[in-house]
């Protein structure tokens, strides 16, 4: 198939960017999205044109690293695939793609659709564990958890930290990825010592990091690759009011 | 050079708790005043730097993603192995170490395999302290399944995606010390070169994928936990970002490289659809347990698979080892999935697949067992081929994995280099010649959280406490090294792509090292290398500069240290004329066509030197001394 591609083109985080336009042939149904831009890039690196920068890295859909704009929606037209497992497939001759990178402003542009996405390391810093050093601990079975609490657990602790759920959203609020890591931890007994300090702390760190307020429209879960719930964020403002309502919270 | 693998003396099983006893502590005041780098954040470094940042050493994390959450690890599927024997089917200790050796195929230390095998328990309680989510039967205990060469289930995981849930909990650990203040992580930093001073690893010298700077940093010990180097293959399972630079200018100053042409094969990946192929997709070998691996009884046969009946069908794992059935190690699945389409009986458009079969499994336990075991590898398949597994049987082909060879390293993980440590993929010292499935996430583990964290302290104890500033002339030297190799790249300014040149590679490295092997292929391939090697240094394209996020120069980098490993894996492979694990040379084979091991002259550890630009490497030998397990013809009939 021929396709239009209107790719994002950005120097660097302090230049303006701009869209550029290129025509691609000769692309296979069989192609992931990536595999069509290797392509693209080899053909400019041969007219020596700086090939067009993005993140990528497992193209399995699970390390979290691409981040793709495709035709207005976070990693492209289908539901729970990362922009890598995307095939051309779901396009057709003709079609004219458009390829942004995230838009946040707690995610710097670095170069054309790289960001940065510090910020989701340092919201994780700020409490997204349980303090248990190497060592020391009992024994796997002494501690028995619900299946059904385990595999709901499961469901929240598979979020990729790709970002699609702030660039999906209106506000770029970051609530679906930090109430997914709340959420693991709160519905385990690992989780229980720390509870309520966790929730603070994150949420704390999510706002200084400048994301915005959720005002549940809902656009986070259905962009997510991999399918986080919104429950996770519900999940998450009662956690993080009934800490705020008892006496020893942090502030 | 005299390889000491510094084994400690008496019997296996006390080996470990003696050496614990008898290696020095740092007391726990001076820890604080030691500085470790730890370059790679997967399971094994970020293991490593969360250990070591609790008993108080200072920490400084590298990795070239974004995110230390990002590393290949993330993307291990099926499971961990430990011998908790909580199924009550006879596991122990001994039972995970006997089955790793043997999977080994003999080519592994039996002192580091056992240890492997008693940390492993420690492992998972680890794990699931941190808040992993492992899989849990309704009593609240935790899950098991069998794996690929075990007749016991000893495989913990979390669906299919269990290198994920441990990564992160790993990623918690290390987050957790990033706020404590005891460890500095540097995302987006490439190491290029490895310094030293005095003839001890000091420090690392690295470029910052942003903005290009070259950078020195200095520490009292330096650990290398980069993972494997598959993607000299160029098609492999490993991410695009995968490489062997670290370790590979490690080797260059001096770490002896171990048996690289030790590489796995992993029997269920999705096939080669066309030219345009940037990495391959595992199935994960769990898939096994319930899937059953054919190919039609005859040659050419084009019917649909649900339409050739089951006396028309060759289930070739089962026919030839009924005791392991399709549970056979991968090296034999591989090789027996590639004799059949050798035969002609391979399936789908080019030929070049088997299939892997779920009809009976559904028909026996129903669609939502199925799925609840395997949705999410069944969705990927489908996802990428177009096709739906629960209707028609998946098509799978053996690709590039895992690479068992790496940085030698002794008994402490510690290279022959004092100070510097190879842990997890990136050393050579368990899995022998062949690793069995759930392995891999148990030693990256086992080194990170439970090796390193104590013999470190060995090494520490011994040398003087004061930091070395990072304007020592050896770093200077080393960024000058660094620099010069850069603008070397960037001046050639040729005709051709580097992916170009790393393709031609990998097809030389798979055409010729990979499945099967033999010498004069070896030596067509090696002639071949250099040419690609000479080609590259005069006509590779690398536009832009270094001062700018780049991704052609960094490429350009990784593949030129490809471009030399690739050189070093062909004369490792027509040096050890056996057959072993997943190096399997034609010219030695049993008479049923498996692998011939040579005990009598074989039975070492090949550790190469480098020596010098395009110079012959030196082979050292260090001789793998069995006193636990008997040395037998592998069978799994």
């Amino acid at each position: 198939m021929n396709l239009t591609l209107d790719i994002w083109r950005q120097k660097n985080t302090d230049t303006k960017g701009a869209f550029k336009t290129y025509a691609i042939s000769n692309i296979s149904e069989d192609m992931s999205f990536l595999e069509m831009l290797d392509v693209l890039n080899e053909q400019l690196v041969e007219k020596g044109e700086d090939p067009v920068h993005f993140d990528h890295d497992c193209r399995e859909g699970i390390c979290g690293s691409c981040n793709l704009f495709i035709n207005g929606r976070a990693h492209g037209p289908n539901i729970k695939t990362a922009a890598c497992q995307l095939h051309m497939r779901s396009f057709s001759d003709g079609d004219n793609i458009t390829i942004e990178p995230w838009r946040a402003s707690a995610f710097p542009v670095i170069k054309d659709l790289v960001v940065n996405r510090g910020a989701f390391d340092r919201i994780i810093q700020a409490g997204g564990y349980v303090s248990v050093n190497t060592g020391g601990v009992p024994d796997a079975n002494e501690i028995p958890i619900s299946k059904v609490k385990a595999d709901q657990a499961f469901d929240s602790a598979t979020c990729i930290a790709c970002g699609a759920c702030v660039a999906a959203c209106k506000n770029a609020s970051a609530m679906l990825f930090v109430s997914a890591k709340v959420s693991q931890l709160a519905l385990l007994p690992q989780g229980q010592v720390e509870r309520k300090t966790r929730v603070e702390r994150m949420v704390a760190q999510m706002d200084a990091e400048g994301f915005g307020a959720c005002t549940n429209t809902g656009a986070c879960s259905i962009e997510c690759p991999v399918g986080i719930s919104q429950d996770n964020i519900a999940r998450m403002n009662r956690e993080y009011y009934s800490a705020k309502a008892k006496s020893d919270n942090l502030e | 050079m005299l390889l000491n693998s510094k084994i400690p003396e008496g019997p296996l099983t006390d080996k470990w708790t003696k050496h614990k006893f008898n290696i020095k502590l740092v007391n726990p005041a001076n820890k604080r005043k030691y500085d470790i780098i730890v370059v790679g954040t997967g399971l094994a470094g970020a293991s490593a730097s969360a250990s070591l940042a609790e008993l108080g050493y200072n920490v400084k994390a590298f990795c070239f993603h974004d995110s230390p959450r990002r590393a290949h690890s993330i993307a291990a599927q099926g499971g961990i192995n430990a011998a908790k024997n909580y199924q009550n089917d006879g596991d122990s200790v001994f039972r995970l170490f006997y089955d790793t050796i043997k999977g080994g195929d003999y080519r592994s230390r039996e002192a580091n395999v056992y240890r492997l095998a008693q940390v492993s328990v420690n492992i998972i309680d680890q794990c699931v302290a941190q808040g992993v989510p492992f899989a849990r039967e309704y009593g609240g205990l935790l899950a098991n399944r069998s794996f690929g060469g075990a007749q016991v289930s000893r495989t913990f995981y979390a669906r299919g995606q269990t290198g994920q849930q441990l990564l992160l909990g790993a990623y918690s650990a290390l987050s957790r010390q990033v706020a404590n203040g005891k460890v500095q992580i540097f995302p987006r930093t490439e190491m290029l070169d490895l310094v030293k001073i005095d003839g001890k690893a000091r420090g690392i010298v690295t470029r910052n994928l942003i903005t290009g700077k070259i950078e020195s940093h200095s520490a009292h010990a330096v650990i290398l936990a980069t993972g494997g180097y598959g993607n000299v293959f160029f098609l492999s399972t490993n991410a695009m970002g995968s490489n062997t630079t670290a370790a590979w200018r490690a080797h260059k100053r001096g770490a002896l490289f171990a048996n690289p042409c030790f590489t796995q094969i992993h029997p269920t990946c999705i096939p080669v659809s066309g030219d345009h192929q940037s990495k391959l997709t595992l199935m994960s070998e769990s898939l096994r347990n319930d899937g059953r691996v054919w190919v039609p009884k005859a040659k050419g046969d084009k019917r649909k698979a649900k339409d050739i009946p089951d006396n028309e069908r060759d289930y070739f794992l089962e026919r030839k080892y009924p005791s392991f059935g399709n549970l056979v190690p991968r090296d034999v699945a591989s090789r027996n999935a590639k004799e059949a389409c050798d035969e002609g009986r391979g399936v789908g458009p080019t030929g070049l697949a088997v299939y892997l079969d779920f009809r009976d499994a559904i028909q026996r336990d129903g669609k939502n067992t199925i799925e609840a075991k395997y949705g999410n590898l069944f969705e990927m398949y489908e996802k990428i081929t177009g096709q739906n597994p629960y209707e028609m049987p998946m098509m799978i082909y053996p690709a590039i994995h895992y690479t068992m060879g790496g940085l030698w390293v002794d008994y402490n993980l510690m290279t022959n280099i004092p100070g510097l440590y190879a842990t997890g993929e990136c050393n050579f010292s368990d899995h022998g010649a062949n690793r069995l499935g759930a392995s891999a996430l148990m030693q990256g583990l086992a080194d990170g959280y439970f090796v390193i964290s104590y013999t470190i302290g060995d090494y520490l104890a011994s040398i003087p406490i004061e930091r070395i500033n990072n304007d020592h002339p050896a770093f200077k030297e080393a960024e000058a090294n660094v620099a010069g190799i850069i603008t070397k790249l960037l001046i050639i300014k040729g005709t051709r792509t580097v992916d170009s040149f790393h393709k031609e590679l990998g097809k030389v490295m798979w055409d010729y090292c990979g499945m099967a092997r033999n010498a004069k292929g070896l030596k067509f391939a090696k002639e071949k290398i250099r040419e690609i090697r000479a080609e590259f240094w005069n006509n590779v394209n690398v536009v832009g500069e270094n001062e700018e996020l780049n991704q052609t120069l960094e490429k350009a980098l990784r593949v030129s240290d490809f471009l030399e490993l690739g050189e070093l894996m062909i004369d490792d492979a027509l040096n050890r004329e056996e057959s072993c694990g997943g190096h399997f040379r034609e010219e030695y084979q049993t008479e049923e066509g498996e692998a011939k091991r040579d005990d009598e002259n074989f039975s070492y550890v090949a550790a190469w030197e480098y020596t010098g630009d395009n110079q012959p490497e030196a082979l050292h030998k260090e001789a793998l001394e069995f006193e636990n397990v008997k040395l037998t013809q592998r069978s799994y009939k």
